[in-house]
């Protein structure tokens, strides 16, 4: 376990690596998009898989992220990891805010609650003239790339920054007595205040942090795409990648959203580039009701159970 | 502010206020009764508006009729859905986040499969009724409106007589508080849940009807829908009929009355707003148990 | 027994991994036989999501291009094929789907998907490569890119924002008994916002007093109380921009209520479709739209009818707008315009073809087409038409000339004005 610091770096280098040696640009786009699903999963699990409140409002994090992004750069025109910075501050101090919120509502109130204040933002940003409204906003994709060869390389490698840290960081709260707290908020939160768990201040850190990356998240969004509206960055779709990325891996323990991110997100962009059209819809739909109904604890729960059945048969010798 | 505008814009509120009732209904049965967060809902109204859409193509049947005459098939289906639901997860004790997943799951695959049958072009129906207004003196009853408004508070208080004066009513509303309780008094409880499912999947029929009355619909409509929808039942509170059309009607009138007098931009923020300070306040709503 | 559990997991998580890794790899690899004969034109476009009937539509009238094209010999003598992805009206998706298309497919051509949300993501991609980039439907995309080799179809004009509403203010303005009053509506999304901010700049041109400027949100089940307060500001110009589930309430609105104005439409999408038309019937008597292709005498180009006929075949059963009035023309005729360039000039020189193309009238479906320095078309050809003597529930009338009466652009008038609108 304490040889785990060798993984992310051997991530980061093996990213690194691929930028220098892949030309083909494709990658890096469709890696972007994956990546972005796995950050979002991953912060969602921390909330959701380890402390049992389920958000619905990812859309919201990640919109207010791109959004912050998008003001800043207008008004001060300052560089994309400042602006990554303050659109994780920006986020978790909502996430914050939803952390309170546990405090008068559990369960599906939560969760409607979070629906509630994205659809409030979703309102308010589609009245503020400034980042354009519900006209839309054009984020200039900027000439200088550092030493890449092309800036969604760039982009890549940021998001695979952040990436490794909020998996490293799901894992860091997972192994931790933080992580144990959470378990036990997530299985019995009566019985985990009595006792003497801190309660209140362990999902404050979780809700945090669920905001944190989510707006990470979002703040490289309008780079990428060159043209944000209310519309398409408070989207439907990534609330639902966001559940059941980490659904599909698992979502008690911290890499089951990678697994999730990457077999959802690999699956996604394959058919948008071979059989295209309305599969990609029907795929989620389907892969999440199969996974749901057939290996309800995500693949992680699968191989667990395969695991376990081996041993017990071994052992019955 | 002028009084006559002021009216219309309260009367204009109750009348979709009532066809928001007509859509919360169904979502107000299965969250408050049976506990299962079907986020499908909306989509199953647009279902039925097809369905409608078919009917009223090829026979001609008003679309309230064929709502109508639907609904007992959308009702099968809604006690179908039950059986599969509680064989994969109320069996095994993983409600909650799973059945959560499940039925975004189906909410996803019943748009797409809308969308493969039918594409994505709007639908609509036509209707004597749709396009006349009735005016009684300076106040507008436009009866695409109000006819949608007519049927979903009659449904409404139709489903509020049938849960507290007949047995099978009160054995759902039952069921959620005491399941021992319930077969101890010779009602199946799992039976019971069926025909609660089924009676709320019914009621989409009906709702989806009365939505291709008041607007076109393809099949992401639904989508706008799933906050408000949600909104409307937490407002009104867990378990009480009666509270989701109140809240129905209250957030209609609010929309109506931001919409005219200040903007209709503001109009989600405001009904959004005033649930986040009903969660905050008092979060079993308007009307439901504590 | 611990570490072992954890290695195992690891490794089989390491393992589904690689594999999809593998997978992926396997499937981009490009083949090493060169498809050396035919010429592929790539894009993407909406078939799913909220702009799949544009989409869909287009798309029947691009292969119908092709087909056309490659009976005549194709272009520079190679047949031509096309290489599409379905981007599900979702921007994130076009500029990996565009960098496939220029990496692995190796496309020699592409033109652009529809609307301004998935025309603007491709536009680094084709901007770095110094491609020519024919665009379909987006508005004022190129304000920001200002890029030489960008060409838009929808006839807005040199300031599109501007140029969209003019003929609407032209026409008021031009009336003898004046409007003084106007009211603004929009629906928040990017096109409705777009068309009514280019409105309230020709408003206080003109010298309007603007009575009430709101918006509405997309998607509004209810719009009443909208038509109501417009109503009660007594403003004698209605200009509105929706989208079709908006275009539908608000006109079926404005008739319970009895809205009286001297003109009303303007920038409402939706009332060019068949379904709508047909469904709204009477409804909308007099109102004032814009559009960009219907059937009166002053616009039957040469090729534009036999087209329709190609089209509205192809289109039977597959669930999309059956006469393909609005769009479908320029989905052809932005076709028409890069083949024309590429066989003129010979060669697949993007620099060349955008020259060309800036320094040429051409002859399509939609009547002679020259674009302008921003590749904006050098004059607005957007209508302003006026719906006629309409009844219910009646599809055939508007095949025939006189239902969509064309008041503006004066070069292709087809009749006067009813004024005021009620």
């Amino acid at each position: 376990m304490r040889k785990f610091w060798m993984v992310p770096v051997a991530v980061f280098v093996a990213g690194l690596l691929l930028t220098e040696s892949l030309d083909n640009e494709f990658y890096f786009f469709a890696g972007y998009v994956i990546l972005q699903g796995l950050i979002m999963g991953t912060a969602w699990n921390i909330l959701g898989g380890f402390t049992g409140y389920v958000n619905f409002g990812s859309a919201g994090f990640f919109a207010v992220g791109a959004y912050t992004s998008i003001a800043l750069n207008k008004a001060y025109a300052l560089p994309l990891p400042i602006l990554i910075l303050a659109s994780g501050l920006v986020c978790g101090i909502i996430g914050l805010g939803a952390g309170y919120l546990t405090l008068r509502l559990k369960g599906i109130y939560f969760a409607i609650s979070t629906l509630a204040m994205a659809i409030v933002f979703e309102t308010f940003i589609n009245n503020w003239e400034y980042v354009g409204g519900a006209s839309g906003a054009y984020i200039l994709t900027p000439a200088d790339s550092l030493f890449f060869s092309s800036y969604v390389e760039l982009l890549f490698m940021v998001m695979l920054i952040i990436a490794i840290a909020a998996v490293c960081f799901a894992r860091y709260l997972a192994v931790s007595r933080i992580g144990q707290g959470l378990t036990a908020i997530r299985d019995d939160e009566l019985a985990a205040e009595c006792m003497g768990v801190p309660t209140l201040r362990l999902k404050l850190i979780s809700a945090t942090a669920m905001g944190v990356f989510m707006g990470m998240a979002g703040a490289p969004y309008p780079f990428f795409v060159t043209f944000v509206d209310p519309l398409s960055a408070f989207s439907l779709f990534i609330a639902v990648n966001s559940i059941a990325m980490p659904l599909i891996g698992g979502t008690k323990v911290w890499y089951g959203p990678v697994i999730g991110a990457l077999i959802l997100g690999l699956t996604q962009e394959i058919t948008t580039v071979t059989i295209s059209s309305e599969l990609n819809l029907l795929i989620v739909g389907v892969v999440l009701i199969g996974f749901i109904t057939l290996a309800p604890a995500g693949i992680v729960g699968l191989v667990q159970d395969f695991n376990r059945k081996r041993l017990r048969a071994k052992a019955g010798d | 502010m002028s009084g006559e505008l002021l009216i219309n814009a309260v009367v204009s509120g109750l009348l979709i206020g009532g066809f928001y009732a007509a859509v919360a209904l169904g979502l107000s049965i299965t969250f408050g009764y049976l506990e299962i967060v079907n986020i499908a809902h909306p989509t199953f109204v647009i279902f039925g508006s097809y369905v409608t859409y078919i009917i009223n193509l090829n026979f001609g049947l008003d679309p309230v009729i064929s709502g109508l005459v639907f609904a007992p098939v959308f009702f099968i289906l809604g006690m179908a859905l039950y059986r599969f639901y509680y064989t994969s997860f109320e069996k095994a004790g993983q409600e909650s986040l799973n059945g959560l997943a499940f039925f975004f799951g189906l909410m996803f695959t019943i748009e797409v499969l809308l969308i493969l049958v039918y594409g994505v072009d709007y639908r609509l129906v036509n209707a004597p009724y749709i396009g006349e207004t009735w005016h009684i003196g300076f106040v507008d009853f436009p009866l695409r409106l109000t006819v949608p408004f007519v049927i979903g508070t009659t449904m409404a208080l139709g489903v509020y007589f049938f849960l507290s004066k007949t047995f099978l009513g009160r054995a759902i509303k039952a069921v959620s508080q005491d399941r021992l309780a319930l077969q101890l008094m010779g009602a199946d409880p799992i039976k019971v849940k069926q025909y609660a499912l089924g009676i709320a999947i019914a009621t989409a029929a009906v709702a989806g009807s009365l939505l291709i009355i008041i607007g076109p619909v393809e099949p992401s409509v639904g989508r706008l829908y799933i906050g408000r929808v949600f909104a409307i039942v937490v407002l009104g509170g867990m378990g009480s009929v009666g509270g989701t059309l109140t809240a129905a009607l209250l957030i209609g009138v609010i929309e109506s009355f931001v919409a005219t007098f200040y903007g209709p931009s503001w109009a989600p923020a405001v009904s959004f707003g005033l649930l986040f300070v009903t969660l905050a306040l008092r979060p079993q709503g308007m009307f439901g148990r504590a | 027994m611990f570490t072992n559990f954890v290695m195992k997991r690891r490794l089989v998580a390491l393992g589904g991994m690689l594999a999809a890794a593998l997978f992926l790899a396997q499937i981009f690899t490009p083949t090493t036989t060169r498809a050396a004969e035919p010429l592929k034109i790539g894009f993407s476009m909406a078939l799913t999501g909220a702009l799949a009937g544009a989409g869909k539509a287009a798309l029947i009238a691009m292969e119908i291009w092709r087909a056309d094209v490659n009976k005549a010999g194709g272009l520079l003598g190679r047949q031509v094929e096309f290489v599409y992805y379905d981007d599900a009206t979702s921007p994130s998706k076009v500029p990996g789907i565009y960098t496939k298309l220029l990496n692995v497919d190796k496309v020699d051509l592409v033109v652009s998907s529809y609307g301004t949300n998935e025309i603007s993501p491709a536009m680094p991609i084709v901007m770095r490569k110094g491609l020519v980039f024919m665009s379909l439907f987006g508005l004022a995309v190129n304000e920001r890119f200002n890029y030489d080799r960008y060409f838009q179809i929808m006839p807005a004009g040199p300031v599109p924002k501007e140029d969209w509403s003019r003929g609407f203010f032209d026409l008021a303005m031009a009336q003898g008994d004046k409007p003084k009053t106007i009211a603004l509506l929009a629906e928040d999304a990017e096109f409705a916002r777009n068309a009514v901010s280019g409105a309230r700049i020709n408003a206080k041109k003109v010298g309007l007093n603007i009575v009430y400027d709101k918006t509405f949100p997309f998607g509004s089940s209810d719009l009443t109380p909208v038509i109501r307060a417009i109503k009660s500001s007594g403003a004698d110009l209605v200009y509105i921009g929706s989208y079709p589930h908006g275009s539908v309430g608000l006109v079926k609105a404005a008739n319970e209520l009895g809205l009286k104005a001297k003109m009303f439409g303007g920038g409402m999408v939706g009332l060019q479709f068949a379904a709508i038309q047909k469904n709204l019937g009477p409804l909308l008597n007099n109102v004032v739209n814009y559009d960009f292709w219907v059937p009166e005498p002053t616009l039957k180009f040469e090729g534009v009818e036999a087209f329709l006929a190609k089209y509205q075949a192809a289109a039977k059963g597959k669930k999309v707008d059956p006469l393909g009035h609005y769009l479908p023309p320029y989905a052809y005729a932005y076709m028409q315009i890069l083949g024309q360039a590429v066989n003129k000039v010979g060669s697949l020189d993007q620099k060349a073809i955008a020259e060309h193309i800036h320094a040429t009238t051409f002859k399509t479906v939609v009547g002679n087409v020259s674009f302008g320095k921003n590749g904006e078309w050098a004059q607005t050809r957007t209508l302003q038409v006026q719906f006629r003597d309409l009844k219910p529930n009646n599809l055939d009338q508007f095949t025939k000339a006189g239902s969509r009466v064309v008041l503006y652009p004066k070069s292709v008038k087809s009749g006067e004005i009813v004024y005021p609108y009620k």
